[in-house]
């Protein structure tokens, strides 16, 4: 006698990070496209005082309140994306190609170049970041440039860290072989076959360094060492206007909400990415 | 004989996505079932569904798997966990893997039999030297000592085998047990599943791709391919007169050594 | 008949920190000839991978020559390498893995004839060619490697690595990572290769499976440890053999 087998309903998951992938990247585009626009968005000039309406409450009228000169905070948070998000995607920008040469370089060629330049690579990782860059910043003097020039001496290790090991896998993989074996010169090798298998985890790493990379961006203006007033930059903005957190907190809060915003959307969209290139990494 | 397993219409699905369908057969007491087919052919999906390790995207979506009146089916995880072991054993492709590199091949296995039994780590040394002298190791001692990677992928295979023995499950579970292996050390470890066999009547289930470990060492062999079983029978009928196509390419594709 | 091949004392050390110094092949000498198929067998860490790695001097060689085709290549380097690559060529064992992930498989195997100045069109011409050589449809060099199944990219990489026409051809355990019946196909594909191309095409077998040895080539090399142990006609060293690792490993075939 046979009985009818039993039958379960299986719960089937959908697969969300393409979803979040459009979102996030969404969101980003969105961010930058107000920081490119950031001249027609602001509802008031960013740099006009208005003494007598100086440290208002946020209204209908000034939506994140004005500081102590009077100037309408969403303006000055709006116009300070630029300074903030370009100096930092120039940032990412210019670690991240740096990095990767020197990486591809060292992994391709060993010996010992690699040797030296790994070993200078290892004192940068060696000194905590932003003491580093402080101390460059400081020989350099004050600037939004210099704070740049800074915080890219201490951060190309990471990426020449990840371009080196990744090109040393990939100089195993067989199909490297079989590039080898093709007669192909060392110099297409390079950029057919290695640098577009490296991008993804690089093009990852990068897109999350925005984040931090804006954080400390800004902590270096909030020090001082970053944009000077009356730019407007969110880290610089805190810094003038710290003074007055206890009696007019928006003041202070508006710029670092940004910072918050803009960092979170960043983060998570380089969370996503990688989520993306590499199904492996997903969380379940 | 008696039954000691039963897969009754049994199909698996990943994610909504149907992998294994309709696999019906039965395992008795001391019985060895090979299970043979390509990649992909869901051979290794069958054995997971009854150690409860299809993850958390496979399910045994249709029939039951009998084990003992209980139906490892629908058990839930926690249940299923307390019947790996000391019940089902499973033997992993490399066993090297599924053990710690860094702590003696002894505390790892009687960490693994406290689990599932209150034994003292005296107890737990006679015990395991016995086994393991009755399964053709006359260095007992020293395997107990050493280190995983000290010992060779053959003998760790082996060492393996004798863990997953150690608890006396009724049914050992191998997943490619000698895929990894060269010839050579493919022998010993075939001799030492069917020693364990002869001496414990442990049944087994072997899932291979390899037609002379099959041939070495099963009773009854069921083909798959695409999920679905394309043949089941004794192993002189499918290896030697098989009746469907696919089997029949299957065998003919084998390199045989003619000596 | 000059050999298409000649290798004398190869030798590999590898040296090791804090260990003893490895020799992965020791003092290997052998002769390949034209149109010949030449298998070694040999368990893992035998050396017979390294073998292959200094032949295509993909690894240099510690001690000794490699001769090919009349010309000792064991320390071109550069240009000069790359020009031996045009009579040398090589199939790997996991053949997903073989192609650029990133690249058509068409690119992959026109990439050594654009190397060697074909132009874009005729290469493209002469990959269909080379695909229909090997049993596979033209769409096949628009796929990427993960879109066609173990098999296919196999078939294609013996097409990639006939294209430039090579003289000898070397199969590092081709058909291994395979399932039996797709190493039935990949085998008989090679064998209709050596009949087609006769002398013009010597083939150096790597594999682990002695019964498929037995089946493909002329001749047969026993490694164990880094040496050569045993050659001969694989019938003859299968039935009679003479070490005692090659009477063991004989032995324990099931």
């Amino acid at each position: 006698m046979m009985n009818e087998p039993t039958v379960r309903i299986q719960k089937v998951r959908k697969d969300t990070v393409k979803i979040r992938l459009i979102i996030f990247a969404a969101l980003a585009v969105i961010l930058l496209v107000c920081s490119i626009f950031s001249d027609h968005l602001t509802p008031y000039d960013p740099y006009i005082q208005d003494l007598s309406n100086a440290k208002a409450l946020p209204s209908a009228e000034h939506l994140f309140g004005t500081d102590q000169y009077g100037r309408d905070m969403l303006s000055r948070v709006i116009i300070g994306s630029r300074t903030s998000i370009y100096s930092t995607l120039i940032l990412v920008a210019i670690i991240t190609v740096i990095g990767t040469c020197i990486g591809i370089f060292c992994g391709w060629n060993g010996k010992w170049i690699d040797t030296v330049l790994m070993r200078i690579s290892d004192v940068f990782l060696a000194f905590p970041g932003l003491v580093f860059a402080l101390a460059v910043a400081g020989v350099l003097g004050g600037g939004l440039q210099n704070a740049i020039i800074a915080l890219a001496a201490i951060s190309w290790p990471k990426y020449a860290r990840i371009a080196r090991s990744q090109t040393l896998s990939l100089k195993e993989t067989p199909f490297l072989k079989a590039a080898r074996l093709s007669g192909s010169s060392t110099s297409k090798i390079i950029f057919k076959h290695i640098l577009p298998n490296i991008v993804g985890p690089i093009l990852v790493t990068s897109m999350l360094d925005i984040g931090t990379m804006m954080m400390e961006l800004a902590g270096l203006s909030f020090l001082g060492l970053g944009a000077k007033p009356p730019t407007a930059e969110w880290g610089s903005m805190m810094s003038d206007t710290r003074g007055l957190m206890t009696t007019s907190p928006w003041i202070t809060l508006s710029p670092g909400l940004a910072i918050f915003i803009s960092v979170m959307i960043f983060n998570l969209l380089g969370d996503t990415i990688r989520d993306y290139v590499d199904p492996k990494s997903r969380r379940r | 004989m008696a039954e000691i397993i039963r897969y009754d219409r049994v199909d698996i699905s990943y994610n909504g996505k149907t992998v294994v369908r309709d696999i019906s057969f039965t395992v008795d007491e001391g019985e060895i079932l090979g299970i043979v087919g390509e990649s992909g052919s869901g051979k290794s999906t069958l054995i997971k569904a009854a150690m409860g390790l299809l993850g958390p995207t496979g399910m045994v979506t249709r029939g039951d798997i009998w084990y003992k009146g209980k139906n490892l089916a629908d058990l839930s995880e926690k249940e299923i966990r307390k019947l790996n072991g000391p019940e089902l054993g499973m033997i992993f492709q490399i066993a090297g893997s599924s053990f710690c590199p860094i702590r003696t091949v002894e505390s790892q296995l009687y960490e693994s039999m406290t689990e599932h039994e209150d034994i003292t780590r005296e107890e737990f040394r006679t015990k395991a030297a016995e086994l393991l002298g009755k399964l053709g190791f006359d260095n007992a001692d020293r395997i107990l000592g050493s280190y995983p990677f000290e010992l060779s992928g053959g003998m760790q295979q082996r060492v393996g085998i004798a863990a997953a023995m150690l608890l006396n499950p009724g049914v050992l579970m191998a997943d490619e047990p000698t895929s990894a292996l060269d010839v050579s050390v493919q022998k010993q470890v075939v001799e030492e599943m069917l020693l364990v066999r002869k001496t414990f009547g442990t049944s087994i289930i072997l899932v291979t791709h390899n037609i002379g470990v099959i041939g070495a060492m099963a009773d009854k062999v069921l083909v798959m391919k695409n999920g679905e079983m394309v043949e089941y029978g004794s192993t002189d009928q499918i290896l030697n007169h098989p009746q469907e196509t696919y089997t029949q390419t299957l065998m003919a594709a084998v390199p045989r050594l003619k000596r | 008949m000059e050999p298409i091949l000649q290798v004398r004392d190869l030798t590999k050390v590898f040296k090791r920190k804090g260990q003893p110094d490895y020799t992965a092949v020791d003092h290997m000498n052998f002769d390949l000839m034209p149109g010949e198929c030449l298998g070694i067998i040999g368990e893992s860490g035998s050396g017979k991978t390294t073998v292959v790695n200094m032949i295509t001097r993909l690894l240099d060689a510690t001690e000794g020559t490699i001769v090919l085709d009349g010309k000792d290549i064991t320390n071109l380097r550069g240009r000069d390498l790359r020009d031996v690559y045009r009579k040398m060529q090589m199939v790997f064992q996991t053949p997903t893995d073989s192609f650029d992930p990133r690249c058509r498989l068409g690119d992959g195997i026109g990439e050594s004839l654009r190397n060697n100045g074909w132009s874009q069109s005729d290469t493209k011409n002469e990959v269909i060619k080379l695909l229909g050589k090997c049993g596979l449809d033209p769409e096949f060099a628009d796929r990427y490697p993960h879109q066609v199944s173990g098999g296919q990219c196999q078939r294609a990489a013996i097409a990639r690595a006939l294209a430039i026409r090579p003289k000898l051809l070397i199969c590092d355990e081709a058909t291994s990572a395979l399932d039996v019946t797709i190493q039935k196909e990949i085998i008989q594909l090679l064998s209709d290769l050596r009949n087609q191309h006769g002398e013009a095409l010597s083939i150096l077998f790597i594999c682990h499976d002695i019964a498929l040895v037995q089946q493909f080539c002329d001749r047969v090399l026993v490694m164990y440890k880094g040496k050569l142990v045993e050659q001969g006609v694989p019938d003859e060293v299968i039935k009679n053999p003479r070490d005692a690792y090659t009477m063991r490993l004989i032995d324990s075939i099931l």
